[in-house]
């Protein structure tokens, strides 16, 4: 691990090779002074063997470079090496194997809020956060005012942040973090907080990072921020590095093995899946059904269907609000239906295995989909949500008559229900003429 | 020093950390920063009823209470910047397994409460030896540089068990001890001459017992002045502070590991 301080403008900001992280599980780590003593004078008697049966390698034979100005995102299941990579780079913890060699200053938002003091005032968290996140007291003083105004709390600056709402709280973090200017950004997960219209204040943000030269290093579960950010990615899959280009690519290649191990029908969704959350209830199974409960291989163009969703509850939610979505394999959301859309109430969701079903119409064009399912409380917490939870295709025919798409291109994913008028002289209200249905 | 590598970078988060350390302390308690000035006086009070009154421990010209008060006085910056420092690391173990930083912030850092809690309790003792006619000499001024030795062996001890802590969590639960021990072996309740002339070269190998005679040297009008034993303890902390780093600066690489 070595640290080239300055910059040349351009080249290699990050630089891994071979980089390899073993964990020792089991009490090797840790634990009490005595007992390793104890253990070493056992071991006197009978040398145990140098190869530890509870090993387990993180990262392995991990290499890329990144450029200066490179956006960059890291992609793959949970337990797949990502968040380890960026504590390796930014020298949290050091590799086992091989080297990593950044050049210039890093900064890490591995989670909002790091160093907040429940007992001290919003604004003297802002110059502790800062500081821990690597500012100095100057530029934390010229940034100050930005920072409250994008957190928006400035009422509440002289009040103890124990007092805040877990909502200020996370948007006065997130808001020292988004002012946080280092040569080269390493971001994990941060956006999977606050209600969706901070989310897109903070997307924005960092477009603006990016578009300042700097180098960014962007774990994410949400592909669709992903391929909005990155020119590239990474993918990682058991401590390896998978897949290494452009994000389009990447993410479809990600998209294809995290659905190839699902099948049409109630499918159990594992805990490794891609998702984010809170965790108090985990999506089990997801299963895509026609709208009579039926089985169904694929999706005719127009089918209606319906999505069941098992969760397993572990503490109460007394309002939830459950989110389907329809994306494509590049991550990209295409329809959204949440249970509480057009003024309806939140549910609530009791502890045990609870399961939702919702009947959609989506008017999905011909092409292969996934599933996302998400349970939300009513401000925007994520319980959980799994990306991609369920892979299915629509077919270029109607389950009926000769309804089809008749071009090798489709643009676009959904056809809405629309009313075409009659094509007539351009003069007056087209629709006057009267309509076809 | 290789744990201070790279500190010069981070002395914002120093400055931070301790001020967020002191703001807390005085923050929501009841006495505030009476309470600095209150344990000294407390303690003092309650060994001179005990020690002086019951087994009359000779103190020179200067009456037991304030021997007793000026030993407390450095004791508690002692005790509590031991603690502190071996508590430091684990107390942020978030923020060790989320952001870089040198490690050696957090007992630097760790340091502030209790040297301010000296800065209010030595004014006190000040005070009260001039009223009651005691008033130190010119030693007084030196009073800084006894600080400073006094604040070196603390670190240095500090160092070790915020390194070893991390990684065996029964080094917390042998602090208090660790505190007794010193408590009683160092000449905070007693003068050193008290202790036979062959034993005190041996016991000043204890650090603590050199900062503790410098101490009452510059402070009390008629103690002895620094000799052989403040070498030896002088010694000895340069030895612990020296390696504290080393084996902090080693250790710090696994911290967010093994934390």
């Amino acid at each position: 691990m070595q640290a080239v301080s300055g910059m040349d403008g351009s080249g290699t900001a990050i630089c891994a090779e071979r980089i390899g992280k073993r964990y020792t599980l089991g009490a090797v780590q840790g634990g009490l002074l005595s007992e390793r003593i104890a253990e070493a004078l056992r071991s006197r008697r009978r040398p145990v063997s140098s190869e530890r049966s509870g090993d387990f390698w993180a990262l392995r034979d991990v290499g890329f470079e990144i450029g200066t100005g490179e956006i960059v995102g890291l992609i793959g299941r949970n337990g797949a090496g990502k968040s380890t990579m960026l504590k390796v780079i930014s020298r949290i913890t050091p590799p086992t194997e091989g080297r990593a060699t950044v050049r210039g200053r890093v900064g890490t938002l591995l989670e909002v809020g790091t160093g907040f003091h429940p007992e001290l005032s919003g604004r003297e968290n802002v110059f502790l956060n800062g500081a821990v996140l690597g500012m100095k007291r100057r530029e934390i003083i010229s940034k100050y005012d930005e920072i409250v105004e994008f957190a928006g709390i400035q009422r509440f600056l002289e009040t103890p942040v124990k007092r805040y709402s877990s909502g200020m709280y996370v948007r006065l973090a997130f808001a020292v973090a988004a002012h946080l200017e280092p040569e080269i950004l390493l971001v994990d997960e941060v956006l999977a907080v606050g209600d969706l219209e901070f989310q897109r204040k903070c997307l924005g943000k960092m477009r603006d990072v990016a578009s300042h030269g700097r180098t960014v290093l962007f774990v994410s579960h949400n592909l669709g921020a992903i391929s909005r950010l990155c020119e590239r990615a990474l993918l990682f899959e058991g401590g390896r590095l998978e897949a290494d280009g452009p994000a389009p690519e990447v993410i479809a290649a990600y998209m294809a093995s995290a659905a190839s191990s699902q099948h049409v029908g109630l499918t159990d969704v594992p805990d490794e899946a891609p998702r984010m959350g809170t965790a108090e209830a985990r999506l089990r199974r997801v299963g895509l059904t026609r709208v009579d409960g039926s089985a169904v291989a694929a999706l005719h163009l127009d089918e209606r269907f319906r999505v069941s969703a098992e969760f397993e509850v572990f503490q109460d939610v007394s309002e939830a609000v459950f989110e389907l979505g329809v994306s494509t394999l590049a991550g990209d959301r295409v329809v959204t239906s949440n249970s509480t859309d057009r003024e309806l109430l939140p549910m609530p969701l009791g502890e045990g295995r609870r399961a939702v079903a919702v009947d959609l119409d989506a008017a999905l064009l011909p092409g292969e989909f996934v599933i996302d399912v998400a349970v939300h409380r009513p401000n925007g917490t994520t319980i959980d949500f799994v990306q991609g939870a369920l892979r299915f295709s629509v077919l270029n025919a109607a389950e009926e008559g000769h309804d089809h798409y008749p071009w090798n291109v489709v643009r676009g994913h959904v056809r809405p229900r629309a009313v075409w008028s009659d094509v007539r002289a351009p003069s007056g209200d087209p629709v006057e003429d009267g309509t076809r249905g | 020093m290789p744990a201070l590598r790279g500190l010069a970078g981070h002395s914002d988060l120093i400055y931070f950390l301790a001020k967020r350390d002191v703001t807390v302390r005085y923050k929501q308690t009841l006495v505030g920063a009476f309470w600095a000035v209150l344990q000294p006086l407390l303690l003092a009070l309650i060994f001179t009823l005990v020690l002086g009154q019951l087994t009359d421990v000779p103190s020179g010209a200067t009456p037991y209470g304030l021997f007793a008060l000026a030993g407390m006085t450095m004791w508690l910056f002692v005790a509590g910047a031991i603690g502190r420092c071996s508590d430091s690391t684990l107390a942020s173990s978030e923020m060790i397994s989320k952001v870089y930083f040198p490690r050696v912030i957090l007992p630097l850092a760790a340091l502030a409460v209790p040297a301010v809690d000296f800065g209010a309790a030595l004014a006190v003792l000040l005070v009260i030896l001039a009223a009651t006619g005691h008033l130190p000499g010119l030693e007084v001024l030196l009073v800084p540089a006894v600080f400073l030795m006094a604040a070196g062996v603390v670190l240095g001890i500090g160092l070790w068990l915020s390194a070893l802590v991390v990684r065996y969590r029964d080094v917390s639960l042998a602090v208090p001890f660790l505190l007794l021990v010193f408590l009683f072996s160092t000449p905070i309740l007693y003068p050193l001459s008290l202790v036979p002339d062959h034993y005190q070269t041996l016991l000043s190998l204890n650090p603590l017992v050199g900062v503790m005679e410098a101490f009452r040297w510059t402070v009390l009008e008629d103690a002895p002045g620094p000799g052989v034993s403040v070498l030896i303890s002088a010694g000895v902390g340069a030895l612990l502070l020296a390696s504290g780093m080393v084996y902090f600066a080693r250790a710090e690489q696994r911290f967010a590991d093994v934390i």
